[in-house]
């Protein structure tokens, strides 16, 4: 019976196919680490936001006289209200999080390289929209962070050349953050994750055409794949495991440490709290705006500081396979990227002082500098490891790769593999 | 028992495979069940569940619509007249003698709410006409005319003073 009905299915929709060719079949290189389980937990994350965002969007009120109230309706009346807006508030900073590491480790091993840019720029939009999402999504508690937090951020806009102010307005649909703004942005974060998710598809169709990348940067021939059911399937169920832990331990035992106090106090568009910061995962580019003492220049270097990303592709001009693991200055460029980015964090979430400005400034600069460098960088790194040559291991599999492969027509025509 | 032993052990393999299964698809429903609660009504809504009613400020022939969970109850003060008419009969469609719809026969307490497809009928001459499709009810709250299939529903009260009652409790 179970069979007729998949035979009755296939003959109009290839679903044997598709989960053989995308799921049980789909061959992964052996050799993936853990720092691959991430884009799995990040759609992980994605259902959950859209799940638990669905359900509170069910008690939630998008006006400026009922919304503060209709989140402590939730907090307190609804039955498991406040489990549902602690898994989404946490859920955001799990979100960037899962999104941060995943891109690290792109980055770390060279992932984006041919023939996998598409990968890296579809992955870039979807960051722009999950960044557009939470944003959006910060404004619905309507508690003096969420307001000042909107207010700064469409400013931004006024750097727009000549139409900036009528560009504010029209976001705003009001002369400063109000009751349009609020319905147009709970409009619009219950629109973007569907968009997401759209993006997601064509992430994964890109993934499923080029393949995973694997930590030895090396294209691995046909023998050095395995199926991703069962062994990456338990593999990610795993990872998930220990996701939830530190998930639930958020969730459970300190909800309250990734939401600002001030955001329980309903917005005043009269007075801005003493001390202003962004959420976390927004406080490196948030230094970059104010490092900049000029508001079109912080403007256009908070967006490069998000876009500059998307040229890695041709930044790093070294055709040497593999990741940072076998390229030591492209690993000292990685780790001083990420200590400037925690420093960065760091100056965004102290407030501006003498001293954090100078070290603002100082860390926006070597921020530009380390991508600016890169070409050369990577290509000097190439001529030095030529010249030098790559440890005798990493040779013998570059070659055995590509005796592998250079059989791979013989075979097939045998009809060893198809 | 050496390593090579367990893995081939295929029992053992999808014992484990079973046990796990088991244990993840029941987290899973456990974590699906704050979903559901969720859409229940909430504490303020379950605090809507009764309401009380001063009854002195009734006259005699009036009738007063109350909300009682969102829903209208009307609370008729009858005449000996009408307590008499409604005594004698059985009313209709849906039989029931008038005793069994009150605690005390000047108080006539219905859910306002046609039992045919929910409009709220009207007080009109003796007892209730659901101008939806039609359906009448006596000042007993009994279907006298269809298409209503059943009497007034009698929401759950109970006197707590002379002139007092509270509606949600019985």
């Amino acid at each position: 019976m179970k069979n007729r009905i998949i035979k009755w299915i296939d003959q109009r929709f290839p679903l044997t196919s598709f989960v053989k060719h995308d799921l049980t079949g789909y061959p992964t290189p052996r050799n993936l680490s853990y720092w691959w389980n991430f884009g799995f937990l990040a759609g992980f994350v994605l259902m959950l936001q859209v799940a638990t965002g669905i359900f509170l969007a069910m008690h939630y009120k998008a006006d400026v006289t009922l919304s503060f109230d209709s989140i402590q309706h939730i907090m307190r009346d609804v039955n498991y209200g406040w489990l549902l807006r602690f898994m989404h508030a946490t859920g955001a900073s799990a979100f960037f999080l899962v999104i941060y590491i995943h891109m690290a480790r792109t980055l770390y091993y060279g992932s984006y390289r041919a023939p996998r840019e598409l990968m890296w720029w579809t992955g870039q939009g979807l960051l722009l929209m999950l960044m557009a999402t939470a944003f959006m999504g910060y404004l619905l508690p309507w508690g003096q962070m969420s307001f000042w937090g909107a207010t700064v951020i469409t400013n931004l806009f006024r750097a727009t050349p000549f139409i900036g102010e009528q560009v504010v307005t029209w976001l705003r649909g009001d002369y400063a953050v109000g009751d349009a703004t609020l319905t147009r942005f709970f409009a619009l974060h219950y629109l973007l994750p569907f968009l997401i998710i759209g993006g997601v598809v064509v992430h994964l169709v890109a993934l499923h055409t080029v393949k995973s990348s694997n930590p030895s940067g090396i294209d691995l021939a046909a023998k050095d794949n395995i199926p991703f059911h069962p062994y990456f399937t338990i593999k990610d169920l795993y990872g998930l495991g220990i996701f939830l832990i530190v998930y639930c331990i958020f969730v459970f035992f300190l909800p309250n440490s990734l939401i600002e106090p001030a955001n329980n106090i309903p917005a005043n568009p009269m007075q801005t709290p003493t001390h202003i910061v962004p959420e976390w995962y927004f406080l490196p580019f948030y230094a970059i705006l104010r490092s900049v003492p000029n508001l079109v220049g912080g403007v256009v270097a908070m967006g490069l500081s998000v876009m500059v990303f998307s040229f890695m592709p041709y930044l790093d001009r070294s055709h040497i396979p593999g990741g940072a693991h076998y390229r030591p200055w492209y690993r000292v460029t990685f780790y001083l990227f990420v200590a400037d980015m925690l420093v960065l964090g760091y100056v965004g979430y102290t407030p501006p002082t003498n001293q954090s400005i100078v070290m603002g400034q100082v860390a926006t600069f070597f921020y530009f500098i380390l991508f600016m460098l890169l070409p050369f960088i990577s290509k000097a790194e190439e001529r030095w490891l030529i010249r030098r040559g790559l440890p005798p291991d990493v040779e013998a599999m570059i070659a055995g790769e590509a005796k592998e492969k250079s059989k791979l027509p013989q075979r097939r025509r045998r009809g060893d593999i198809t | 028992m050496a390593e090579s032993d367990t893995l081939d052990d295929s029992n053992r393999r999808n014992f484990l495979i079973k046990v796990t299964s088991v244990v993840g698809g029941a987290g899973a429903a456990a974590a699906c069940l704050p979903f559901v609660a969720s859409m229940n009504p909430s504490s303020d809504v379950l605090a809507k569940a009764t309401t009380e009613v001063d009854l002195s400020a009734i006259p005699e022939e009036g009738v007063h619509t109350v909300a009682w969970q969102g829903k209208p109850v009307f609370i008729f003060h009858r005449t000996q007249e009408e307590i008499k008419a409604m005594e004698a009969s059985d009313g209709g469609f849906d039989p029931e003698p008038d005793q069994k719809r009150v605690k005390r026969p000047e108080w006539l307490v219905v859910v306002g709410i046609c039992t045919h497809l929910g409009c709220v009928p009207n007080k009109e001459g003796p007892g209730w006409t659901c101008h939806c499709h039609g359906s009448q009810y006596d000042d007993s709250g009994r279907v006298t005319r269809g298409p209503a299939p059943k009497n007034l529903a009698v929401p759950p009260y109970r006197f707590i003073a002379a002139d007092k009652i509270i509606i949600g409790e019985a």
